[in-house]
């Protein structure tokens, strides 16, 4: 391993389709730019983001996992941002019991109108991720390919 | 392993500015899976996509990635021309290498790496994908209206309009609604039955048009397109078929201590009735309450008056059961109950009336026929004074029978009300009493200002504290003046009250039935506050009217004729083509616990008792979850619920998620 | 000042900002014209902090504590609480909170005594 190398993270992004991704779309339209370590996964809701796949994505070496959804009140589907709250308020105090750093993982809402949000959000949640290192806790070396 | 196919779009210089798109088609031409991978300036062309075609064909390609814009700007596209080349078309997969990459990054190795990282993530995911045929669901082309008020007569026009059958089904013995009451209507100050009675007709006279009156919804099963109805008939001891609604019956009927509900019981009817005179359907009722024939057996002089033969004291409730493809809630409201507010006095003094009960006063219908009159002693009220938000914007706990919200339409029927009586009896003092005036809408304002400025209506700041009615038979408003800041006394000789309203108590049982959400005020929810105002989120519901919101004529009949062109829009399609991304349960691992159903807010997932035993002896019955693909909306919120993995969802499935997350830690 | 208000809210338990100035404390308060500041003037001058005012305003004595603005007040304000509170405000601000009762009488307006009554009251009793 290089010493003298930049720590780049890993950050894995699930997106609800109806109104991060499309956030997302809109910081790329506006050309507002953010870290290319974040990566987006699109999910048709908040509410299908099971708390196992934050989870698997520390097990495979990701640094941190951040969650956008639609504001509470606006889902497509009316409640899945609720039961996703919900599901990850409980991920959360679980990975405070486990004493891993909760700040790795975050919910945060963005609308299909704020590309802005969404490119500060990301810029924010890299520094936050920089800042706490690299994820050995989690990462299963099991899973490592090379 | 499918032979997957890559396609990296250039998008001119938008992606090939900042991402390698050589290198990307390049590398990603290296991943096992891919058999073929090639670069093209703009994907998304018709020579784009027939390179598509034409790979697809000759490298007999399983599965399709193409690297370009958002899949919001183009997945359908594409999967377009990937069912053109004979490959289902859910076996594609874009990976949003502009928005998501090339327009957010500068640097071309970070770009071009980044590109690559997205591809072979979509690679990963479309190895998983599974070819998807959208169901298809066939559409009952007739429209049930739940209520026939003016919003419920206004969407069933409207849909009749458009040659689609349609049923209204009226709880009262007549159609028409709160609308029938009410004397005049702003801003214009047009008589309400002249400009309602003629629709009321139009529905009786359409053919496309049914109205079940007196009658209410029972039971609905089904979903968007297909949904069957069970409708209660309630007994009205006529003959409607025999009936000509001549009234020889209401007239001869001996008891005339009945309330009359269409003057909100400021008078009598007898207990055989025609609620008014335009009812539609004409015909009449015997109220089984008071008439003396069905309450104690003898009587029966209807019966001898009636040259058409159409009493029938034997009649049973009868049932009606139609299918349909859409279903419109138009259910209305009423005015709250104010016994609560002893302060007003409104249930010690007679002078002391709702505003719809001014209504009645001044209709010619009404109980003084159309005379201002008080109703203690008949006398022509000299001072009126009107109390706006009377239980409306009120915090839960203040009296226990307000409700928080605006009802919207009082402060412009008070501003109408203090107009008439300056007009009819300029001698009148009219005092409103107004926390706020909220006039927002075309002459709304102008319409009120006029009631100030030209009709002299003395409009004060602050609300009454108390009404007393005074040994001379006034009452003694008591209140403050905001501006003024000092307490006033008015010695008035009627109060009206501006009661918040409410949507009906049908409306709650009726959404369960729909299994149509509701807000903590018993309105309908919207499918989306902005963008599907009059869509329920449960497919083929629809709303119209007051029962989704607070709401005045004029904007109830503009959305009764939304509702309707949403209705003629689905009845329009002879299938419905379904969203093949839905949930999908896994009977051998559902054990049956409810946590999915419980989560679902569309009501898609019901259970049955299904039999796994091998040998036909049905001992191996099991409680297992499925799923109605034409309902569910494919949000996934039950996937997760389920505690045994037994649900998934198509297109978005576990492993396919878990594949994209292995991919980009790689 | 602030710390008077401070006392006053929480003293109160009231949120002046539940207010929608109706005016119906005002339109029912039964001692409304022998006070300075009225009701719904209490609540707003609460919520700018304007609590020397009324500290010094007899109108916190001519409040008959009958609580009829508490009953009808729509949005669950409860005026009343904030003239108790303020009265408790000028009590804790003469005798750190060390009053006896036998100094209240002088305190009060001769004409208007059961305000005074109420308030020992209430300071006694808990």
């Amino acid at each position: 391993m290089q010493v003298n190398q930049e720590f780049r993270p890993k950050i894995v992004a699930f997106c609800c389709n109806w109104c991060s991704y499309a956030g997302a779309d809109l910081a790329g339209t506006n050309r507002s730019n953010y870290p290319a370590d974040v990566k987006i996964i699109r999910v048709p809701c908040s509410c299908r983001v099971n708390p196992l796949f934050i989870l698997r994505a520390f097990q495979r070496g990701a640094d941190g996992v951040i969650m956008c959804g639609c504001h509470p009140g606006d889902c497509h589907y009316t409640t899945g941002n609720y039961y996703a709250r919900r599901r990850m308020t409980m991920l959360f105090s679980m990975l405070d019991y486990l004493g891993i750093e909760k700040e790795r993982t975050r919910v945060e809402w963005v609308s299909a109108a704020e590309g802005a949000k969404f490119a500060a959000t990301m810029n924010e949640f890299t520094a936050t991720i920089k800042g706490l290192g690299e994820n050995k806790r989690l990462e299963d070396l099991r899973c490592k390919t090379q | 392993m499918l032979r997957i196919g890559v396609f990296v779009c250039h998008c001119g210089t938008n992606i090939a500015g900042t991402v390698d798109v050589k290198a990307v088609a390049e590398t990603l031409g290296k991943e096992p899976a891919v058999v073929f991978s090639t670069d093209y300036p703009y994907m998304c062309s018709e020579a784009g996509q027939n390179i598509i075609k034409d790979a697809i064909k000759e490298y007999q390609l399983e599965g399709v990635v193409v690297c370009s814009c958002s899949p919001r700007m183009h997945e359908a596209t594409f999967r377009k021309a990937v069912a053109a080349a004979g490959l289902n078309p859910y076996m594609l997969e874009v990976a949003n290498i502009r928005e998501q990459c090339s327009w957010i990054h500068k640097d071309m190795a970070e770009g071009t790496a980044k590109a690559i990282v997205l591809g072979r993530t979509a690679v990963a995911k479309v190895q998983l994908n599974a070819p998807l045929t959208a169901g298809e669901s066939p559409v009952v082309k007739r429209a049930l209206v739940i209520g026939g008020g003016i919003a419920g007569i206004q969407t069933a026009l409207d849909i009749a309009e458009a040659g689609y059958p349609v049923d209204i089904v009226e709880k009262e013995p007549t159609i028409g609604g709160k609308m029938t009451q009410i004397d005049k209507t702003f801003p214009t100050l047009d008589c309400s039955s002249c400009i309602l009675t003629p629709k009321m007709v139009e529905c009786a006279q359409n053919e496309n048009i049914t109205i079940y009156s007196y009658s209410e919804v029972e039971a609905v099963t089904g979903f968007v397109g297909n949904f069957s109805v069970k409708i209660r008939r309630k007994a009205r001891f006529v003959d409607e078929d025999k009936c000509t609604g001549c009234g020889a019956c209401t007239e001869k009927c001996p008891v005339k201590n009945a309330p009359d509900a269409y003057n909100l019981g400021l008078s009598n009817r007898h207990a055989a009735y025609i609620p008014f005179a335009q009812a539609i359907p004409n015909v009449a009722v015997l109220d089984k309450e008071r008439c003396i024939k069905l309450t104690k057996g003898k009587c029966g002089l209807c019966s001898t008056v009636c040259s058409a033969g159409a009493i029938d004291y034997e009649q049973q409730d009868s049932f009606v059961e139609e299918k349909y493809g859409a279903i419109v809630a138009a259910t209305g409201y009423n005015p709250i109950n104010i016994d609560g507010y002893d302060e007003f006095a409104y249930s010690q003094s007679k002078d002391v009336v709702t505003s719809l009960e001014f209504e009645r006063i001044l209709k010619a219908d009404g109980p003084t026929e159309g005379h201002l009159a008080r109703l203690s002693d008949g006398k022509q009220p000299k001072t009126i004074v009107f109390v706006q938000c009377v239980g409306s914007r009120e915090s839960g706990s203040a009296h226990g029978c307000g409700k928080e919200y605006c009802s919207k339409i009082c402060c412009m029927y008070t501003a109408k009300h203090a107009m008439l009586c300056r007009e009819k009896y300029p001698d009148t003092d009219v005092y409103v009493f107004y926390i706020d005036v909220r006039t927002p809408g075309k002459n709304y304002d102008e319409f009120y200002r006029r009631a100030v400025e030209q009709y002299g209506v003395h409009y004060i700041k602050g609300m009454v504290g108390k009404v007393a009615p005074q040994a001379d038979g006034t009452l003694d408003v008591q209140a403050s003046d905001l501006i003024s800041n000092e307490q006033l006394h008015v010695k008035a000789d009627m109060v009206v009250l501006a009661a918040a309203i409410e949507p009906d108590k049908s409306a709650r049982p009726l959404a369960t039935m729909l299994t149509a959400s509701m807000d903590t005020n018993d309105f309908f929810t919207e499918a989306h506050a902005k963008l599907r105002p009059v869509e329920s989120p449960t497919a083929g519901v629809f709303l119209s009217g007051v029962c989704q919101g607070p709401k005045d004529i004029p904007e109830t009949v503009a959305q009764a004729g939304a509702a309707a062109s949403k209705v003629i829009g689905l009845l329009a399609k002879d299938k419905l083509s379904c969203n093949p991304c839905v949930a999908h349960s896994n009977e051998m691992k559902c054990n049956g616990c409810s946590s999915c159903a419980n989560v679902c807010p569309y009501g898609a997932i019901t259970y049955e008792d299904k039999d796994f035993s091998r040998r036909k002896d049905g001992t191996m019955m099991r409680r297992v979850a499925s799923v109605n693909e034409a309902v569910c909306q494919g949000c996934g919120a039950c996937t997760v619920a389920c505690p045994s993995g037994a649900m998934d969802l198509k297109g978005f499935a576990t492993s396919q998620i878990m594949a994209e997350v292995d991919a980009i830690c790689k | 000042m602030a710390d008077y208000k401070e006392l006053v809210l929480t003293a109160s338990g009231v949120n002046p900002l539940k207010c929608m100035r109706c005016g119906k404390c005002s339109g029912t308060c039964p001692s409304y014209d022998a006070m300075e500041y009225h009701p719904h003037q209490f609540v707003y001058m609460v919520e700018k902090g304007d609590i020397e005012k009324l500290m010094e305003s007899k109108s916190i004595y001519t409040c008959l504590s009958c609580f009829a603005c508490v009953e009808r007040c729509p949005r669950d304000v409860e005026p009343a609480k904030l003239v108790e509170a303020v009265r408790l405000a000028v009590i804790r601000q003469q005798g750190k909170n060390h009053l006896k009762s036998e100094q209240i009488p002088d305190m009060v307006d001769e004409e208007l005594p059961q305000q005074a009554i109420v308030s020992a009251f209430r300071k006694y009793s808990k």
